[in-house]
């Protein structure tokens, strides 16, 4: 059990950036060249990072915080952070606080609701700094170009998912655990579900929708209805999926997981998570902000460019349902696979893909999708 | 209940000298002082169990919520939604009521601002009009909530704490269906909320600082309430049945009717702090909009005795240790929860240092006791 | 992980009932508690607080120990300190207790957070369920019949109590004391110990039943935990008529109100389930309304200051 918990970062962070400056100013400027060299003679880059939850949930913001860890590893960078800020008028003052009291000059603002209007709001207050979102929501010519949006295609590590459970499931039955029906999500639903029914277009996926990001009772309800149903497959879009792949290791079913790795909760069931690794684009906004370069405004990805990866196969995953499941992420990794094709319907039977075009997955219509696809149980609730 | 106290009741008839008038005034800090000196020493010792240093702990909330311009800015900031809901509590509590449940009608208030914001955006009305309607819009949907509360406890005897908590939870409940469904944006995929309101007519910010107008709308507020209060026959007659509420009935007021009409008071405020919220801050009325602020105003009342003019400086106390927290986290690690602990103990201790009040410190009894 | 059919319509029924007695196990205990207390004529609305202290002490006792009883026994001994605490200072003078409540709930939720800091990522033992659907194949029944063993002390608990209320020289002294306090001096009691001693009982239930929260379902500790269940049960004993008995009744009924919507969502239907969720505060409140007045004759103490 991993005892020491993001909590006792802050504490060691005082002595590393002693360190961290004390070693930057004396060995960088010898050692490297040009522009970095220019970087390290002055103070280190202050970078903050704000969460809307706690940062050891196992979910969201632990997959922020994983990234945010790694980037205190790299030499002449100093990370502030705050966890619990509401999206409201709070965070404005957050970010304001970092860059007034702190210095900081990069700022990551990890919650969706932080973009419209707050951290619009502050970026216009100060366009010398760089606020990088994680969303979907930076447009060219709409937004300062001081900000800018990260993101990554999960569904693909989704999909893939899909193919797993779709070969270890028994019950051919898949449950879904959504916190709302936001587009983002739909997506998920969809590749899982996708990626299942590749393996066998017999299997469906039945999804029930909590309507909070985070809600420990509402989220084991589901998934005790779920198991109830007959599923033995559960996965989930929700901040937290602690407690629904705990429940599901209690039940005795099967789970995949999201967010970050919640292998360690259930050893007996796990079968492999999506995961992000998002510290492929703070790695870039670092550097970028380090050398001066412009921002990288859109930042996006899937397998291929890091931004999302698997977890380890656990113990349930049969020979059979590796190979496929890496067959297809080898075509990923390559950019030829397209989940989304032409000819696909949804669960009301109507073509939500017309004949003949395919969506490749940066498509930006994919990011507008408002249905379930065939195969899944559930509706968009009203 | 035990009979609620409101602040500024009666003149007891006081000791012409002024000794005697400044002695009382004095007696009359010792449960604040106490109170005071107690939070600082529970809070300082949990702080320091939890192995961090109580001075650097307090040197850095007086300096993340008053230290500078920048600080200053952020604690009126948090203060401007609290003083509306700190009223919200209040002024039902003049009339012997203990609402609990300002965070629904907030929210309600919100959701109508927004829609009717919306509406009159469409027709290209100006902020002239805009802003007083979705006042409005706010007042009546947050003073119609606590009032059928308040209606419930004249009517029926239903408790009024209970009744308004259970219904502040319908009404999240009622604001997030409409959100989702009836008034949703379709544009707001990925954060459903109501259509936004085009940036000419948000509420801008008052001049020379860095807080929106509903801070200065907060003060006036309550400033208009207090003076209501104290100084008209309305506000003395609330007080009245509040504080004996057969006695005015032996008058011949109308208590039922001021007693409601105190608690839609108290929620038209709340359902104005959702109005502007939504104006000066969201831009709509999303999930982002249930944040606590409701809740926050149940203290920020006790404290200050449930007096409208008190609520003032309470709630800018509140929001500066709020301010603080922030600073906590970044410099010390200390997380946020901290600082509830420290407005939860100071809660306690103010409540119970009420027992305090009046007691003669002094063996030489004073003439009135 | 044997082969299940699915329930379909089945499911649903199954889903409320299995509900009740799982979200119903902390109510039945929190609202047991407060009858006690107000029994004794005072009322305490800092449940909440007390329910999370226990949910969190519960989780980190049996974490550190590995023992979830100890956990448990943890969450009743916070319990029992919160109580005694809002008993104790509600004794003094001017003291308003519906302020106090809110108050320690305030404090109470603030400490528990930050205590429980280091408690969001690890997995505590839980309390092993009493399985009493060996019989059945059906896994989905076989859950529903794995039975919180919380929910079964808590049936013995609120039988014991309503057994002592009426029938021990205790239970009779502290309905005196909830009654009558005029009626209590003449009996040379006092109100004051007496109620101290009520609101620290309340507290050590309302602290298991947190306990139930984290320890069994839903089995972990964050801060979303409690959705209001501290408040909901001060309602749910005025439901309850002071009748301990009837909070078993009273904690199935809401645990199964929130059984709903989840259960019909897995059938496919997700219309209005926003309205669905506020399902068990508006029965709640409608039997509020319906109720009106509670007077003796409903059970209602004297002395307690709900509706003066």
């Amino acid at each position: 059990m991993n005892r020491k918990t993001p909590i006792d970062q802050p504490a060691l962070d005082g002595q590393r950036r002693q360190l961290l400056a004390a070693g930057a100013l004396s060995v960088g400027s010898l050692a490297l060249p040009g522009a970095l060299r220019s970087a390290f003679a002055q103070s280190p880059l202050v970078v903050g990072v704000i969460y809307v939850g706690p940062r050891g949930d196992f979910g969201y913001n632990q997959a922020q915080a994983q990234a945010a860890a790694a980037i205190k590893k790299l030499p002449g960078v100093k990370v502030v952070e705050e966890e619990n800020v509401p999206e409201t008028a709070a965070v404005q003052k957050t970010m304001e606080a970092m860059i007034n009291q702190d210095k900081a000059t990069l700022i990551f603002p990890t919650s969706f609701g932080y973009f419209d209007p707050h951290m619009l709001k502050v970026a216009e207050k100060y366009p010398k700094v760089r606020f990088a979102h994680c969303g979907g929501l930076w447009t060219e010519g709409k937004h300062p170009k001081n900000t800018g949006s990260y993101f990554g295609y999960i569904d693909e590590c989704q999909y893939l998912a899909g193919i797993v459970a779709g070969y270890t499931s028994k019950t051919k039955k898949l449950g879904f655990i959504a916190a709302k029906p936001i587009p983002q999500v739909l997506r998920n639903i969809n590749a899982f579900t996708m990626g299942a029914r590749s393996v066998d277009p017999t299997i469906t996926t039945r999804v029930i929708f909590t309507g909070e990001w985070s809600m420990p009772v509402k989220e084991a309800e589901a998934a005790t209805s779920l198991i109830d149903q007959g599923v033995d497959v559960l996965t989930c879009h929700v901040d937290s999926p602690k407690v629904i792949v705990e429940t599901a290791e209690k039940r005795g079913i099967y789970a995949s997981g999201y967010h970050a790795s919640q292998a360690a909760l259930a050893p007996k069931g796990y079968l492999t998570g999506a995961e992000w690794d998002w510290a492929t684009p703070y790695n870039i906004h670092v550097k970028a902000a380090q050398t001066g370069a412009p921002m990288p405004n859109f930042l996006r990805g899937g397998l291929k460019d890091g931004y999302v990866k698997m977890s380890p196969y656990g113990k349930p995953v049969g020979a059979a349902a590796r190979a496929k499941a890496d067959e297809v992420k080898a075509a990923m990794m390559k950019g030829t696979y397209v989940i989304f094709k032409g000819g696909l319907k949804d669960n009301k039977g109507s073509v939500v893909i017309p004949v003949g075009t395919n969506l490749e997955q940066f498509n930006p219509e994919l990011e507008k999708m408002g249905y379930l696809v065939e195969g899944v149980i559930g509706s968009l609730p009203g | 209940m035990s009979t609620v106290s409101a602040a500024g009741s009666l003149p007891v008839a006081a000791a012409p000298a002024q000794l005697e008038r400044l002695r009382g005034f004095a007696k009359s800090l010792v449960p604040a002082v106490a109170a005071l000196g107690l939070t600082i020493a529970l809070f300082s010792l949990a702080v320091a169990l939890a192995g961090f240093d109580p001075l650097q702990v307090w040197s850095l909330i007086a300096q993340g919520g008053f230290g500078d311009a920048f600080a200053w800015q952020n604690t009126l900031q948090r203060a401007a939604p609290l003083l509306l809901t700190g009223l919200a509590v209040a002024l039902p509590a003049q009339a012997g009521r203990v609402i609990i449940g300002a965070e629904g009608a907030l929210v309600l208030g919100g959701l109508a601002a927004s829609a009717l914001g919306n509406v009159l955006a469409d027709r290209h009305a100006g902020p002239g009009l805009v802003w007083p309607a979705m006042g409005l819009a706010g007042v009546l949907a947050g003073g119609v909530w606590i009032g059928i509360v308040g209606w419930l406890r004249e009517k029926r005897e239903v408790n009024e704490t209970i009744a308004s908590l259970l219904m502040s939870f319908i009404a999240i409940a009622l604001f997030n269906q409409c959100v989702e469904t009836v008034l949703r944006d379709p544009a707001s995929l990925n954060k459903p909320s109501t259509r936004p309101l085009p940036d000419a007519l948000m509420l801008p910010s008052m001049p020379g600082l860095d807080v929106h107008w509903g801070l200065g709308l907060g003060i006036v507020v309550a400033l208009v309430a207090w003076a209501v209060m104290r100084l008209t026959p309305l506000g003395m007659a609330v007080r009245v049945a509040g504080g004996n509420p057969r006695a005015a009935l032996g008058v011949g007021l109308p208590v039922g009717m001021l007693t409601i009409g105190a608690c839609a008071a108290g929620g038209a405020c709340a359902g104005l702090a959702g109005a502007v919220e939504v104006a000066a801050v969201h831009g709509a009325a999303n999930g982002s909009l249930v944040a606590g602020y409701g809740y926050s105003g149940i203290m920020i009342a006790f404290a200050a005795r449930f007096s409208p003019g008190g609520v003032i400086p309470v709630a800018i106390l509140v929001g500066g240790i709020a301010a603080s927290g922030s600073l906590l986290q970044r410099r010390l690690g200390l997380p946020d929860a901290a600082v509830t602990v420290l407005l939860g103990f100071a809660f306690v201790a103010l409540i119970g240092c009420e027992t305090l009040r009046g007691r003669s410190f002094t063996s030489r009894r004073a003439p009135h006791g | 992980m044997a082969d299940a059919s699915a329930l379909g319509w089945w499911g649903v029924p199954l889903a409320i009932v299995g509900g009740a007695v799982r979200v119903g196990t902390t109510l039945l205990w929190v609202s047991l508690g407060e009858t006690v207390t107000e029994k004794a004529g005072r009322i305490n609305l800092g449940l909440e607080g007390t329910l999370l202290m226990g949910a969190m002490t519960a989780f980190a006792v049996s974490l550190a120990t590995g023992n979830p009883w100890l956990g448990i026994a943890g969450a009743a001994a916070v319990g029992i300190v919160l109580g005694a605490l809002h008993g104790g200072l509600c004794s003094l003078a001017r003291v308003n207790d519906t302020a106090m409540g809110i108050a320690l709930m305030l404090a109470g939720s603030g400490l528990a957070f930050w205590l429980g800091k280091p408690l969001i990522q690890p997995t505590a033992p839980g309390l092993p369920s009493i399985v009493l659907g060996g019989w059945t194949d059906q896994p989905a029944l076989k859950a529903a019949l794995s039975i919180n063993p919380l929910f079964i002390l808590g049936l013995v608990a609120a039988f014991a109590v309503h057994r002592a209320l009426g029938h021990t020289r205790v239970g009779l002294r502290l309905r005196v004391v909830g009654d009558s306090e005029n009626a209590a001096r003449a009996f040379g009691l006092s109100p004051a110990a007496y109620r101290v001693a009520a609101t620290a009982f309340g507290g050590a239930c309302a602290g298991i039943g947190g306990a139930s929260l984290s320890l069994v379902y839903p089995g972990a500790w964050s801060e979303a935990l409690s959705s209001g269940q501290g408040i909901m049960a001060v309602a749910l004993v005025i439901f309850a008529r002071w009748d301990p008995r009837r909070c078993v009744l009273a904690g199935l009924l809401f645990g199964g109100a929130s059984a709903v919507s989840p259960a019909l969502q897995a059938l496919g239907y997700s219309q209005g389930y926003y309205l669905l969720a506020a399902l068990p505060y508006a029965l709640t409140l409608a039997m509020l309304i319906g109720l009106g007045k509670p007077g003796p004759s409903d059970g209602a103490p004297g002395e307690l200051s709900l509706n003066r």
